[in-house]
């Protein structure tokens, strides 16, 4: 990755921070990374308490469809992408429950199958596999971060709009169902969120790792609230930490930063347990 | 009495098995009825008929005009999702949403109503603990509580004293009592024998439906439903007759 061969930029000292934040790739990458934080806060915790971690994965990895045939077409790998994952969304969202593990399983594998042969089929010049799969937040452009920040509202707005009828269906989806609450639409619209929230994270961590952005934050924000509110906004705050000093992580040391992002989280995580484990004794 | 829910005919099942088949049922105003039969015979399946939750294949299920969207539910002890993180007081809230409010937040008044139903059920002091950190008995009464908070008609109620311990039971069924005072009360349940002195009503319920006023009941048709002897309600006071096998 050549552009992080910046030869003489890496002198520690007070101008050091000033210094790597007048990169406009550096502001990019921590807005870029904040914006996917306070997504994965209001979104994450849904998905784990739904125990809905299954259909994310399959989700981001229908993407890769998405993303090869946009390269091959010659548009926004980005668009493919948005466009595969709105598709799967709307199908998973319509299927019986009973045999949506199964579809799920299957999406993910021929998702995955349509990215490989039409990155293969694109002429000239093959991109770097790894970026699609893995991810660099130190890659996003100025466009990206407006299509960040207009992923966030589409998805934040609609989480406080319909928070409470979110909640009934994650807590009670039968009675919300007596309550005559529009479930069958609630849960396709979780699910397109999600869809969205995916989207919006690949460009940070990659198809492989947005799982674990979806889910590390909510787990460590789980230690220590019982409450869902204070597990959105602490998964907010956790979020974004783990995305920060991961970029910075992967500065310093010149490492992949969606990986290094990930392993800063779980690294975390295993803190806050230990921590909180050696506390109630 | 008064009807309140009128059963005509109903029919239903899953895929193409069916669970349920002719049945009317009517439900009068203060009633208490027991909805009883074995395991699979369709009484939860009857419950979610009467709720809207799910529509009959064919006959129809009339609720009278003013009782709809007045029906409390109180729904079998496991089947909330309680890897979700919610305190007593905000799982009772949840009884106040219904379609015409659940864009906007709860009012003061939804509030209030909540505090007195919680204090009602004894469970004011553990308003904003975890849901699932609280006893089975305790968890019973915050789910009954969420089916009262908005001032139902009828209260339905499925296996409610399964999972809680005898004490927990004896002040269920007082409470159930003080209840029906003001509303019908509709208890689907294996085990009928808790609520021997208090029914009015008793329909038995494996695919067909055999309904019976108080004290009707016999051995016969106990058998025919459950198809082996079983315990058996009598007048007034519960005592149970087991046939030898």
């Amino acid at each position: 990755m050549t552009y992080l061969n910046y030869s003489g930029s890496r002198f520690r000292g007070s101008r050091f921070m000033e210094n790597i934040l007048s990169y406009e790739f550096m502001q990019n990458a921590i807005l870029t990374g904040i914006m996917a934080s306070v997504i994965c806060g209001f979104i994450g915790p849904f998905i784990v308490t739904k125990r809905m971690v299954f259909i994310s994965g399959g989700l981001s990895h229908t993407a890769f469809g998405g993303l090869g045939i946009a390269y091959w077409l010659g548009v926004k790998p980005l668009y493919g992408a948005t466009a595969f994952v709105l598709l799967a969304a709307g199908i998973i969202g319509n299927l019986e429950e009973k045999i949506s593990d199964l579809f799920i399983g299957i999406l993910w594998a021929v998702g995955v199958a349509v990215g490989i042969i039409f990155i293969h089929m694109t002429p000239g010049y093959t991109p770097d596999l790894m970026t699609f799969l893995f991810g660099n937040i130190l890659m996003a452009s100025r466009t990206d971060v407006i299509i960040t920040l207009i992923l966030l509202f589409l998805v934040t707005l609609p989480i406080f709009i319909f928070y409470k009828g979110f909640v009934s269906v994650a807590l009670d989806e039968e009675y919300a169902r007596a309550r005559q609450l529009p479930v069958k639409a609630l849960n396709i619209g979780l699910i397109i969120l999600i869809a969205l929230s995916i989207v919006t994270l690949i460009q940070v961590v990659g198809i492989i790792l947005v799982i674990a952005l979806l889910t590390i934050p909510v787990a460590i924000a789980g230690e220590m609230s019982m409450n869902f509110k204070r597990i959105m906004l602490l998964s907010i705050v956790f979020g974004i930490v783990i995305c920060l000093s991961g970029l910075f992580l992967s500065y310093f040391l010149e490492l992949p930063s969606g990986a290094s992002i990930i392993l800063i989280g779980g690294m975390l995580l295993i803190l806050v347990k230990g921590a909180k484990k050696l506390s109630s004794h | 009495m008064e009807h309140l829910i009128e059963i005509t005919d109903v029919s239903f099942g899953y895929e193409d098995i069916s669970v349920i088949e002719n049945i009317s049922l009517d439900i009068f105003e203060r009633d208490f009825l027991l909805l009883i039969g074995p395991n699979g015979g369709g009484k939860t399946t009857l419950l979610k008929l009467i709720l809207g939750i799910i529509k009959p294949w064919s006959g129809s299920i009339r609720i009278l005009r003013d009782v709809a969207g007045r029906l409390g539910y109180v729904p079998q002890f496991a089947s909330f999702n309680r890897n979700f993180p919610i305190s007593a007081m905000e799982m009772v809230l949840t009884g106040c949403i219904s379609p015409q409010n659940y864009l906007k937040r709860y009012t003061k008044d939804d509030m209030e109503k909540a505090e007195v139903i919680l204090e009602k059920v004894n469970l004011h002091d553990k308003r904003h603990e975890n849901v699932k950190d609280l006893s089975g008995g305790q968890i019973q009464k915050v789910l009954i509580a969420r089916a009262l908070v908005s001032e139902p008609v009828v209260l339905l109620l499925d296996e409610p004293t399964a999972s809680i311990d005898i004490t927990s039971k004896t002040s269920l069924l007082d409470f159930l009592n003080e209840l029906n005072e003001k509303m019908t009360i509709v208890v689907v349940t294996h085990d009928p024998t808790p609520f021997a002195l208090t029914y009015r009503h008793i329909a038995c319920l494996n695919k067909n439906l055999y309904f019976h006023e108080r004290g009707e009941l016999d051995a016969h048709i106990l058998e025919n439903v459950y198809g082996c002897p079983v315990e058996l309600l009598g007048h007034g006071i519960p005592h149970t007759l087991l046939k030898k096998h």
